[in-house]
């Protein structure tokens, strides 16, 4: 028997970027807010400070700040057909865990998505007919447009201090920025990050076979920085201890960089971590929700009822948690019926590994987790797709993101993988490769779900998010394309001696890490039947809960969610600020 | 506490066996100690000549003598000692394992162990229910009862063409150590051993740093803003680890993260 505690307004499940701008926002409107984080307190400093934190074992192989796969994962299927059994330990992804969640330990590369990302069914449609989408394919517009999300986009790039050259002011092209930027109302609040070696070598290349390549956006601030919350954050200094670390110099954004130490000064305002929230609790009509039921560190089950509740985990956690809670109907690959779950994608990533010779020293360890030169022209609908024949774009560059030798030792195909003759290619080839790293986008289809598993647990004793997923033949086709454009760029770039394309293949497997950016299963959408939300993250259903971040997507962007994840955040509270607070009910009928 | 010095190397693990002295193998030093004394007095010396000298000897935890000579063996075979410098074996790796599998990763901290267990395809990933502490345990044995079987010593004991043999055996997964997939422990034994030779000393593996070194990886440094842009130039500098680094010691009282 769960013990109650006294009520409060919202209920968060989550401490990472979307609970911590929602609970901010809405407790600094006078709303009594509880963030239930399930992960520990973790503060940049004393937590993240140098030299302990540049640990590649305890961060990168033993997931310090990932979701502990042996009290929580996913099981894994490429279709129906087969049983889905447990991903033992992480290798696709890495979801996060503890304060920050997955906003704290990662790289900080910041794309907002394309207007074409937002329209995507409708644009290809118009520009180049209903067959440019394979039958397979349940695609679909979102519910906004890029034009209604750009004030919180902007909103969100002051928060988090990005740092870039703006290509696109308010229609206007800028000099010497990605000549793709969807227009924006304001500049960057920072420059651009500086460029190392390898990323020059690609740009130089680019620009040569005519594309436009361009410094990558990036949520590490370039200077000492007073962010919109009147937070102070420092200048990166390229220590390349970013992808899954904390950063030591408040100059990676995250939340509690950027928003908790003001949201705990207000009194409206709880972090509550080790909570690990098992369902939200719904009436008996399935109406409404009476608040959330966790476990707390010691064990011990507890009843917090709100008024609101904020379903803020990790992306696809969030649909898990749909799920777990009875909110809205699963949806069933036979009939196509059903949502919960429906449009589950990851992201298309490929890659060319370039070996130079030995005059070029790339010193992959300076870096940081998003600096990059980087470039649009194959990315969303920016080249013609007709003669090509699938939907969807991808980003290529060269972004140097750590040399930390556990992970980072490369060697051309065929080098043994162990003795003298190992030891000898990875001295000759650790200061002289580096890789092109392709960014493509994923379209949902209908064999593509999320569902809870009818054999495996958690630790607590809950089903575990049943992952169902291949990669679609479109998404086969784009790869292959965007491989052999990669390919061609390293092939023109000074000092390479050999390339080594690897487009992404059928089947998706789970054993091999491809991006963190797992998307969908909870929709945002203008039809109930195709969509688990509607276009201010309100559950059809159930009026009073709220979901965020990537599970809304209808499909996978090209670019990187968190800037889309952030300014949906605020796009979400607002409309809750302005009109749910005051008359509770639908928002959308 | 026995932490009486002891010579490593194999001679060292050989008489100990013979002797039959349980737990008298030791591996060789704490790198994190050996460094921190050397930063107390004098730079660090870069050179390995000093490996034999007797220095602070650290019990085992997880292996036994036996397991820890086939695991040196193993090491280095995998990472050699050659003209380039020290392999696996001089660095440590045997230490570093001994620690990480008597520790919460080797007992399956990070590894979700709940069954039934069934094959899968390979996309679905590792299905066995071995922590790595115990795939480590019963592989060992099987190497060496395989070894005694077929060469009539165990592994340890093996010419380097046979260990190598032994190894190629492993890795194509055509020795049966059933019913632990021979090529499956091949792989740990292979990351482990990376792991070990190129985590940061502190670790117990990669003493001196000789991983990094080999690579010219700088290992725990702190800013590269003023080198980034200088393309091309090559880093010469001096790798530093966290092993290296004194304890911290703060100063702010009932500080907070606000």
């Amino acid at each position: 028997m769960a013990k109650t505690l006294p009520a409060v307004d919202v209920a968060i499940v989550g401490g990472g970027w979307t609970g911590a701008i929602i609970g901010k926002e809405l407790a600094a409107a006078g709303q009594r807010v509880v963030v239930l984080e399930r992960g520990e307190a973790r503060w940049p400093s004393p937590d993240f400070q140098g030299p302990n934190v540049h640990d590649e074992l305890k961060y990168t192989r033993r997931h310090a700040l990932h979701q502990n796969a042996a009290t929580e994962t996913y099981t894994f299927r490429n279709n129906t057909r087969q049983k889905a059994l447990p991903m033992r330990r992480w290798q696709f992804a890495y979801p996060g865990t503890h304060l920050g969640g997955a906003g704290n330990h990662w790289s900080g590369a910041y794309y907002r998505f394309d207007p074409t990302d937002f329209n995507l069914r409708s644009h290809y449609n118009d520009r180049y007919g209903a067959k440019i989408f394979d039958e397979d394919l349940t695609s679909q517009d979102w519910p906004i447009t890029y034009d209604e999300l750009e004030p919180y986009f902007d909103r969100f790039d002051y928060l988090v201090g990005a740092s870039g050259q703006a290509g696109n002011i308010k229609g206007q092209k800028q000099e010497g920025g990605n000549p793709f930027e969807p227009w924006r109302s304001r500049p960057y609040p920072n420059p651009p990050m500086k460029v190392p070696y390898a990323a020059a070598l690609f740009g130089e290349a680019a620009r040569g076979l005519g594309y436009h390549p361009y410094v990558q956006p990036s949520a590490l601030v370039t200077r000492p920085y007073v962010n919109s919350e009147g937070l102070p954050m420092s200048a990166c200094v390229y220590c390349g201890f970013c992808s899954n670390f904390g950063c030591e110099h408040f100059a990676k954004a995250s939340p509690q960089v950027c928003i908790l130490p003001v949201a705990m000064k207000l009194d409206t305002f709880e972090l509550r971590t080790g909570t690990h929230v098992l369902r939200a609790e719904l009436t008996e009509d399935k109406k409404r929700a009476r608040g959330v039921t966790y476990v707390d560190a010691s064990g011990e089950e507890v009843f917090q009822p709100a008024e609101i509740v904020v379903f803020c985990a990790f992306g696809i956690n969030n649909v898990r948690l749909l799920l777990l809670s009875g909110i809205g109907k699963p949806y069933d690959p036979d009939t196509g019926e059903g949502v919960v779950g429906r449009n589950y994608t990851h992201q298309t990533t490929s890659g060319v590994n370039l070996f130079f010779d030995e005059s070029i020293h790339i010193n992959p360890f300076m870096g940081a987790g998003a600096v990059a030169v980087t470039m649009d022209d194959f990315s969303a609908d920016n080249f013609d797709h007709g003669p090509l024949g699938f939907v969807g774009g991808g980003y290529i560059q060269i972004q140097v993101v750590s040399g930390a030798p556990i992970g980072y030792h490369p060697t051309p195909k065929g080098t043994p993988s162990w003795g003298s003759a190992w030891k000898q290619a990875v001295k000759r080839y650790y200061n002289h490769s580096a890789s092109i790293t392709i960014t493509g986008s994923a379209q949902p289809t209908h064999g593509a779900y999320l569902s809870l598993d009818p054999v495996y647990k958690d630790a607590w004793g809950q089903p575990l998010l049943r992952i169902t997923y291949d990669l679609p033949d479109n998404d086969i086709r784009l790869s292959a394309f965007l491989t052999q454009k990669g390919d061609e760029i390293g092939k023109a770039m000074k000092g390479v001696t050999a390339t080594e394309p690897g487009p992404r293949k059928r089947p998706f497997t789970a054993t091999a890490y491809q991006s963190t950016h797992l998307t969908g299963g909870a929709a945002m959408g203008d039809d109930p039947k195709t969509s688990v939300v509607n276009r201010y993250g309100q559950v059809w259903d159930v009026p009073n809960v709220f979901v965020t971040g990537a599970a809304l997507f209808p499909q996978n962007s090209n670019y990187n969610p968190t800037a889309t994840v952030g300014a949906t955040a605020y796009w979400i509270v607002e409309k809750i600020k302005a009109d749910y607070l005051r008359s509770p009910g639908p928002l959308v009928t | 506490m026995d932490e009486q010095p002891v010579r490593p190397g194999r001679r060292g693990v050989l008489k100990a066996l013979t002797l039959g002295v349980p737990g008298a193998w030791a591996v060789r030093t704490h790198a994190a100690t050996r460094e921190q004394d050397a930063s107390q007095d004098k730079p660090a010396q870069g050179d390995h000549a000093d490996h034999g000298k007797a220095g602070t000897a650290r019990p085992l935890k997880f292996f036994n003598a036996e397991e820890a000579a086939a695991v040196d063996a193993i090491v280095a075979r995998l990472i050699p000692a050659d003209e380039l410098g020290p392999g696996a074996k001089e660095a440590g790796v045997t230490a570093f394992l001994d620690e990480q599998l008597a520790g919460a990763w080797g007992s399956g901290d990070q590894f979700y162990r709940q069954g039934p267990f069934e094959p899968g395809t390979p996309e679905q990933g590792y299905q066995l229910s071995f922590t790595p502490a115990e795939m480590m345990r019963r592989g060992l044995a099987s190497l060496d009862a395989a070894a005694r079987k077929q060469d009539g010593k165990p592994y340890a004991e093996l010419s380097a063409e046979r260990q190598d043999e032994w190894l190629r055996q492993m890795q194509a997964g055509k020795a049966d150590f059933s019913p632990l997939p021979s090529a499956v422990f091949f792989q740990a034994l292979l990351e482990g051993t990376i792991e070990g030779f190129f985590a940061d000393p502190m670790y117990g593996g990669n003493a001196d740093m000789v991983g990094w070194k080999l690579v010219g990886f700088p290992g725990a440094y702190a800013s590269f803003s003023n080198d980034i842009e200088r393309h091309g130039a090559r880093w010469d500098g001096q790798p530093v680890s966290i092993a290296m680094a004194r304890p911290h010691v703060s100063g702010v009282k009932g500080g907070t993260h606000g």
